[in-house]
């Protein structure tokens, strides 16, 4: 056990290493001039030569990677170019919002995904059953953006103005938490209810298929608790493993949901900082975000590995 | 008329009936027969077919209307406060901010929807298909090395790379910008075909087939090619048509954030991405890209489900029925 933990921390700080080494290659070969970024159109050939000088930039590659992972290994993650700040205090500033806008999509979609999911399979091949299976198509193929501003024009404009503000754009940890967040997490959640009902109810479906439903039915026990008690326990394994992947991997994705509703979070940070070449802060949150989806993942492997002894084997 | 056995010629009564034999089907027949029969599938299929040619005839409509897809037309599009107009007589679906065409725009957008779509879909199972079976069938280090490789494929943050690797490499012209759209969409999404692949070869390397093969003889890229890759083409049919919607998704995605195909080439995302600020006074602006794109995306999915139903009778929607 404590080899299979060892050797999935190992594989994670692998990733994580990876990661960095791409970011950094990337950058290092785009051709976006960081001097020019921070020193203005304006700046004369010296003045450009001294920001190189002082960012380390105009030593070899390998020392500056050198430098880089170093900094990484203290957990420096360095200082915008745009505005100074440190990367690790903007991050910081911006995460609460992107962290509320995933975790509560989360609740929706799992909540929302499991009951349709147990009830589409207890009713499979009824009329609910076949309603269903047409929403959640309708749900795979709607990209999130276009949810986003459908709901944004509906409830933002339309609604607004005949008096029912279900949307207000501002952010939302200050005041008026529940009507800023309410339409972002619908628009976030509505594809993942999607696919967490197929999922919830095929794993259903295999698992009613099983000889110890009926075992516990011939038992006399009512459909209630064979469908809560003994099948629904088991079918959500998958679910749940699912789940704590996804939420992780949500976290890189918010980008558009933010920028729709004008939400100042993680994403908006990096695709602001994309487009002003603020390396630092491009690193710094693609890191940060890759942390999330192999933590995500750590926890997952590790969690189901206690629940399933035949997955340390393989 | 043949007959069963040449020893023993068939008799046939002067004044019988023509003996009517069944006829055996091959098996795409028969799926075949399995996907007519459904009708949301059949259904999908016109849908597609019509926006196919919808999208052929965007020169056409650029030359009917008299207005080319990047071609302001400030005096007949916009009002007098620089509002665009909707959908009237001259501008069929409406003209957007800039005072353009949105028929023509969404036409064009459908070209390059489809194009990127089936592209990067197409690309991705052949990527995903090669790594598959390599890691599955080789074994061994090579295994473990395109295994892990996919593994960390999944989980980079897709959507933040895609929009780094877009920037890193500041591309602007058209041609470019959809060629890296496609390669950025199919490196992401071949990971997870490659592991469905691998699995599925190593349980078909472990079957009685397989082995008979081997103790005749067969080489290992006979077994490969012969045996084993065809065994797995209804799966990559039904993988690579349920990878189209997605890709078109992802396209739209991109270029809705500015990072997919370039202007001024129209793309439904990038329609939607720059229309976004005058939704509240134009609809169509939203509704038209909006509409085509679910259409397509919706279509893509029920057709590929119809196809997996058709290929493989056994598969979920067959299990509920109890």
């Amino acid at each position: 056990m404590v080899r299979f933990v060892l050797r999935r921390l190992l594989y994670s700080v692998m990733v994580l290493l990876l990661v960095a080494t791409l970011v950094f290659v990337f950058l290092h070969i785009s051709p976006v001039s960081v001097e020019r970024v921070i020193g203005g159109p304006k700046a004369t050939t010296d003045t450009l030569e001294q920001i190189r000088r002082n960012l380390g930039l105009d030593q070899p590659v390998l020392v500056q990677y050198g430098q880089f992972l170093g900094r990484l290994l203290k957990g420096d993650l360095g200082d915008s170019y745009i505005n100074g700040t440190s990367v690790a205090q903007l991050v910081a500033d911006r995460l609460p919002t992107t962290l509320w806008l995933v975790f509560g999509a989360g609740v929706i979609w799992f909540v929302g995904g499991v009951v349709t999911g147990v009830f589409s399979a207890t009713h499979a091949r009824g009329l609910g059953d076949r309603l269903v299976t047409v929403v959640v198509l309708i749900g795979l193929s709607t990209p999130a953006f276009v949810m986003a501003l459908v709901l944004l024009y509906l409830f933002s404009t339309k609604l607004g103005e005949a008096g029912f503000p279900f949307f207000e754009a501002g952010p939302p940890l200050q005041e008026h938490f529940l009507r800023r967040m309410i339409l972002p997490w619908i628009a976030l959640s509505f594809l993942m209810v999607a696919t967490y009902t197929r999922l919830t109810r095929g794993s259903m479906l295999d698992v009613l298929g099983e000889d110890y439903i009926r075992t516990a039915r011939a038992k006399g026990l009512s459909e209630r608790q064979v469908v809560y008690r003994h099948a629904l326990r088991s079918a959500l394994t998958p679910v749940v493993t699912q789940f704590g992947i996804d939420l992780g991997a949500l976290i890189g994705s918010t980008i558009v949901t933010e920028k729709v509703f004008g939400l100042q979070g993680v994403g908006q940070l990096v695709f602001q900082s994309i487009s002003l070449g603020d390396t630092p802060v491009i690193i710094g949150v693609t890191l940060m975000v890759t942390l999330f989806v192999v933590v995500a993942n750590l926890v997952v492997d590790v969690g189901y590995s206690f629940l399933d002894p035949r997955v340390r084997l393989s | 008329m043949s007959s069963y056995s040449e020893l023993e010629p068939e008799i046939i009564p002067p004044d019988a009936e023509p003996v009517v034999r069944v006829q055996g089907r091959s098996p795409w027949q028969l799926s075949w027969a399995r996907f007519r029969r459904d009708r949301l599938a059949v259904v999908s299929l016109v849908v597609l077919a019509l926006m196919l040619v919808f999208a052929l005839m965007a020169p056409l409509w650029a030359s009917w209307t008299g207005h080319p897809y990047d071609q302001t037309f400030p005096k007949t599009a916009l009002d007098p406060n620089g509002q665009p107009v909707g959908p009237s007589a001259d501008f069929w679906l409406g003209a957007d901010q800039l005072g353009r065409d949105v028929l023509v725009r969404a036409s064009y957008g459908a070209r390059i929807s489809l194009l990127v779509g089936i592209a990067a879909a197409v690309l991705a199972s052949l990527l995903g298909v090669a790594a598959g079976t390599l890691a599955g069938f080789v074994g061994g280090w090579l295994d473990t090395l395109i295994a892990r490789l996919m593994d960390i494929t999944l989980a980079l943050p897709y959507l933040l790379v895609a929009i780094l690797l877009a920037t890193t490499f500041q591309i602007s012209s058209v041609a470019a910008s959809l060629t890296m759209t496609v390669l950025v969409i199919a490196f992401f999404s071949f990971a997870a075909f490659g592991r469905i692949i691998r699995g599925q070869v190593m349980s078909l390397k472990e079957k009685e087939f397989v082995e008979a093969a081997r103790s005749l003889g067969a080489s290992k890229a006979r077994i490969m090619f012969v045996d084993v890759l065809p065994n797995l083409v209804a799966q990559v049919t039904v993988l690579t048509s349920l990878l189209i919607p997605t890709s078109i998704v992802f396209e739209a995605t991109l270029s809705f954030l500015g990072v997919g195909v370039r202007p001024p080439m129209p793309s439904w995302g990038s329609m939607l991405g720059e229309g976004s600020d005058v939704f509240q006074s134009a609809w169509w602006l939203l509704a038209v890209p909006a509409v085509l794109l679910l259409l397509t995306t919706l279509s893509f999915n029920l057709l590929g489900d119809g196809i997996r139903d058709a290929l493989d009778p056994r598969s979920d929607r067959v299990i509920g029925k109890k």
